[in-house]
């Protein structure tokens, strides 16, 4: 008797957890998304959005329109050339903007953009024979908020994630510090605060709208998701104003100015070898 | 069973206090660390890890090592390896607190730990490395404490223990690939980006561990008259000199790809660590002697197990040689293998990583931590087979 009402409690708790939790993994299973993407508000496959796809290795895009935003930046480097001053007027901003502390000691160095020679930032270019151009101007590099970005698969806690508008962005509370993500970085775009950031800040002048961070996270370009979600245009692109040398927008609204200008040019990314599909472009 | 390690002689007291001292060093430097931030150490934006992970990766394979006593005595019924397999599952447990403590150490908010399980990612490699990590850690101490309970009662160890210590088999291989999934599956750090990375690990780990087990079994025999029998020895040398040999061939391959295909990104790790690698008119070459240590440590090592003089009638050229081979796998996993694979940093820069004292005597510490353990364990095991024996 009493074994009996044993099996039988046993097979009504299978059966629940079955009913409780089936439908949710089959779920999963038939839309191929994880868990992540899921909560990231990822609700589509991840494959069909933005301009540069792999459509080959997805059988069924067809289902899946690009119909979220994805927030794309085009950076024009000969416009950036003819002005270096800009350059130094933009990374000054956008530290300003987000309290990126200053240290001196190098290895103590955090940075969201910042200047670096045409072969740094592109080093599978062939640089034999450069022009003159090449040579004197610098590249801006910051995250490339990539469309399949590997931080967010290293991160062990979410703590860094993909929005649905494509920013990727990063839960400063719930870092624990692991630094997987600037192991997994193809462009080494990652800061960690090996110190105190505050102890690098000037605290009388700081921008009261956005946080300063702790130490032991790790800290990264966040396309300005604070001033994005205001609808104003990230700091960078506001410094560079008319001139235009920076372009940010939605690269899956085939009407928006980015579309328009990435019609016209001939871009490059960066590392695109490394299937990472960068929304960071470049005119050289 | 505890009791058995509240007694001995005055050279086992020693020895504690010994590595109680630098454990207590260990704790105030890392005491200054959790106060400051990880800026103590010598690690930068460039260089994102340092010493701790890279023993962390070594020390895994220690770990995963005590497979290759487990294995042969428990599936293959191999009765010589009866008093040393116990040695074995008992260092793969100090292995682990080390490794665990290697990973607490090197996080930058150590209180939010416990993220990883309540925000876990289960597309992140660094979660399935806990779960094994953790679950072989469970395994060993599972098994070893049972089967040593056993033996002390004189009786056959209880059946169901055997399913434990067959799954801890497979458990031993996924921890250490798991561990070089960690690399190998980052896009743009070349020297990582290897299918070899595994095998290469695996094959390492096969070597190192046991040639530990060799040395701490030798220096047993002389201290505290517990001898495994030369049969033991012996054979455990033949599975080190052919692991050793495996991972010699897996480097040679990693050469091979980098020279002959002639791409840069595969060769400039692999310059930098061996010759020196020339940027900007400047050779940085600051962990060539390291690896080129490895290399000659590893032909020393493997020309004493090789040679029957000092491989069967030599105690000393015996621990000599697996002592070679141990700091051998050591430079190559414990050093070059991590820190190598930052150079150079994505942007094709190079920053070179020197650990600062802080940092060296914290993973002093670790290590003194785990021996301190290891010999606690050993003290209770040989306590029991002399309780039987008496």
């Amino acid at each position: 008797m009493d074994k009996k009402r044993r099996d039988f409690l046993k097979i009504a708790g299978a059966t629940t957890l079955a009913g409780l939790g089936g439908p949710a993994v089959v779920e999963r299973l038939v839309t191929g998304t994880s868990p992540a993407q899921a909560r990231a508000g990822h609700g589509e496959h991840p494959v069909a959005h933005g301009a540069k796809t792999h459509t080959a290795a997805s059988g069924h895009e067809d289902n899946n329109a690009p119909t979220g935003r994805r927030l794309g930046m085009v950076v024009d480097l000969r416009k950036l050339r003819k002005q270096p001053e800009l350059m130094e007027k933009i990374v000054h901003a956008c530290h300003a903007e987000h309290n990126v502390p200053h240290f001196p000691n190098k290895k103590d160095e955090i940075k969201w953009i910042w200047r670096t020679k045409f072969e740094n930032a592109f080093p599978e270019h062939s640089d034999y024979y450069k022009d003159k151009l090449t040579i004197a101007g610098d590249v801006l590099v910051l995250c490339n908020h990539c469309d399949e970005p590997p931080c967010v698969k290293a991160c062990p806690t979410r703590a860094t994630f993909k929005n649905k508008d494509g920013i990727v962005a990063m839960d400063y509370h719930r870092c624990i510090g692991c630094r997987f993500c600037m192991a997994a970085c193809p462009y080494g775009s990652r800061s960690f605060n090996w110190r105190d950031p505050r102890a690098g800040l000037d605290m009388n002048h700081i921008n009261h709208r956005f946080p300063t961070r702790m130490r032991g996270v790790v800290e990264k370009c966040n396309f300005c998701a604070e001033r994005v979600g205001l609808g104003k245009q990230p700091k960078c692109v506001e410094v560079c104003g008319s001139t235009k040398a920076m372009i940010f927008g939605d690269l899956n609204d085939p009407d928006s100015e980015i579309r328009q200008v990435l019609k016209d040019n001939f871009t490059i990314q960066r590392k695109p070898s490394a299937g990472t599909h960068p929304s960071v472009f470049y005119i050289v | 069973m505890f009791e058995k390690a509240l007694k001995g002689n005055k050279y086992y007291w020693m020895w504690l206090a010994f590595l109680g001292t630098f454990m207590a060093i260990a704790a105030f430097c890392y005491v200054r660390q959790f106060n400051y931030g990880l800026g103590l150490t010598g690690m930068s934006r460039d260089v994102s890890w340092g010493l701790y992970i890279s023993q962390f990766t070594f020390l895994v394979g220690v770990a995963a090592g005590g497979v290759m006593l487990v294995l042969p005595y428990y599936v293959h019924n191999y009765k010589a390896f009866g008093r040393i397999t116990i040695l074995g599952e008992f260092l793969a447990i100090s292995a682990l607190l080390m490794c665990l403590s290697f990973i607490v150490v090197d996080l930058g908010q150590p209180m939010r730990m416990l993220n990883v399980i309540l925000h876990a990612q289960p597309r992140s490699m660094l979660f399935y490395d806990m779960i094994v990590l953790n679950g072989y850690l469970f395994l060993n101490i599972l098994c070893g404490w049972v089967i040593l309970t056993a033996e002390r009662k004189e009786v056959k160890p209880p059946k169901w223990i055997y399913f434990f210590v067959y799954l801890s088999i497979p458990f031993a291989v996924s921890i250490h690939t798991v561990t070089a999934m960690l690399y190998c599956g980052l896009p743009g750090r070349h020297f990582w980006l290897s299918a070899i990375v595994a095998p290469r690990f695996l094959a390492s780990a096969f070597a190192a561990g046991p040639a530990l087990i060799v040395v701490v079994a030798l220096i047993l025999k002389r201290v505290a008259n517990f001898d495994v029998g030369k049969k033991a020895l012996d054979k455990l040398a033949t599975i080190i000199l052919y692991a050793a040999l495996t991972n010699m061939f897996f480097v040679g391959l990693e050469f091979f790809v980098a020279y002959y295909s002639n791409i840069p990104g595969h060769i400039h790790t692999i310059e930098y660590l061996f010759f020196g690698l020339e940027h900007d008119g400047h050779v940085y070459n600051n962990l060539v002697p390291f690896m080129r240590m490895f290399v000659l440590l590893f032909v020393v090592g493997v020309a004493l197990l090789s040679i029957p003089y000092t491989r069967r009638q030599s105690d000393f050229w015996l621990g000599a040689g697996c002592t070679a081979l141990f700091i051998s796998l050591w430079l190559d996993k414990g050093i070059g293998f991590v820190l190598g694979g930052f150079v150079p940093n994505p942007l094709n820069e190079i920053t070179e990583y020197y650990p600062t004292a802080n940092e060296i005597f914290i993973a002093l510490g670790i290590w003194a931590m785990g021996f301190f353990v290891l010999t606690i364990l050993y003290k209770i095991a040989i306590g029991v087979e002399h309780e039987i024996e008496a």
